[in-house]
């Protein structure tokens, strides 16, 4: 009961969270509505028994890709109210496809009620849930074991995306003085250091 | 108790919002790609449910791969936008046809 309870209570609120997002006049607070939308998917995850992927959207969305959000928002200068001014016109060819489109898939999930069509069962051999191992210490167990090249490819999608991300956005400052890296990698030690026998007395000679 | 249905409404519920979103907000790319981000927490949400309900992890393991590839999405799409936003001042999308031959 409290389980069903729960479900209503964070499906509600994503859904509701996610029609401000689209229809907040001011991007921040629709990226602050989508913050709220992950908080609830992620506690719609954890009630069917999902921690790992419930805490990953905490920390990944709405640590990382929301406050990148929030960091652009708020450091680009936008005219909003323009942006905005062709959202009446487009209001009824988008609710026309968003009905057809909800009708389809609710067509389907009702196929699929109605008894026609049943869920498959896992092939022998597939990474079974048991009760009695934690959900994060199975996913570990299968990330780093059968799944571990593509784990290494998805760390690889990460390192471009941030190689990517640095490399459109940065831009040469005039008047720095920055660092040479060639030049210093080519400086030789006898280059730069002078071995001398100092005798005492006399001053060095620099 | 709760089934299997339940949470694919949500997230069909989810994904034609975000559907919606990129046509209402046709301008704002901001918009558009939260809207997309909250696709992806849709497709997510369908992964998940389905992996629990079917009782085998490899759904969970392929979302936590979606996440990483919307991670990549967004920051190379705030990336565009902030130097498409350098060199024109706006970022409206209806008129980014530069690059047509």
């Amino acid at each position: 009961m409290i389980q069903l309870v729960s479900f209503y209570i964070f499906a509600s609120i994503v859904i509701a969270s996610a029609a401000m997002v689209i229809f907040a006049r001011n991007p921040v607070h629709s990226v602050l509505w989508l913050i709220v939308a992950f908080f609830n998917a992620a506690g719609l995850m954890i009630l069917i028994g999902a921690e790992f992927i419930a805490m990953l959207l905490v920390i990944v969305y709405v640590g990382a890709v929301a406050v990148l959000f929030l960091f652009v928002v708020m450091m680009l200068d936008i005219d909003f109210a323009e942006l905005r001014a062709g959202f009446v016109k487009n209001v009824p060819l988008g609710l026309l496809l968003a009905v057809v489109l909800a009708a389809e898939l609710v067509l389907g999930i009702g196929a699929y009620q109605a008894g026609a069509v049943t869920l498959g069962t896992p092939e022998a051999g597939a990474a079974t849930v048991s009760a009695s191992v934690p959900n994060i210490e199975a996913i570990g167990g299968l990330l780093y074991s059968k799944y571990v090249f593509m784990f290494e490819t998805a760390g690889l999608i990460l390192l471009v995306a941030m190689v990517g991300a640095i490399v459109l956005t940065h831009r040469k400052s005039h008047g720095t003085r920055g660092q040479s890296i060639s030049s210093q990698v080519q400086r030789r030690p006898e280059d730069a250091t002078r071995n001398v026998n100092q005798p005492v007395g006399q001053g060095i000679e620099l | 108790m709760i089934g299997i249905e339940h949470y694919l409404v949500v997230s069909s519920i989810l994904f034609v919002m975000g559907m919606l979103g990129i046509f209402l907000n046709r301008k704002n790319v901001i918009i558009i790609l939260m809207a997309i981000e909250l696709i992806l927490l849709a497709v997510n949400i369908n992964l998940v449910a389905f992996s629990v309900f079917l009782g085998d992890l490899t759904g969970q393991i392929f979302a936590m791969f979606v996440l990483t590839v919307a991670a990549g999405e967004a920051a190379i799409g705030l990336a565009i936008l902030v130097i498409y936003f350098r060199g024109r001042g706006t970022i409206a999308v209806d008129d980014v046809n530069r690059m047509k031959g």
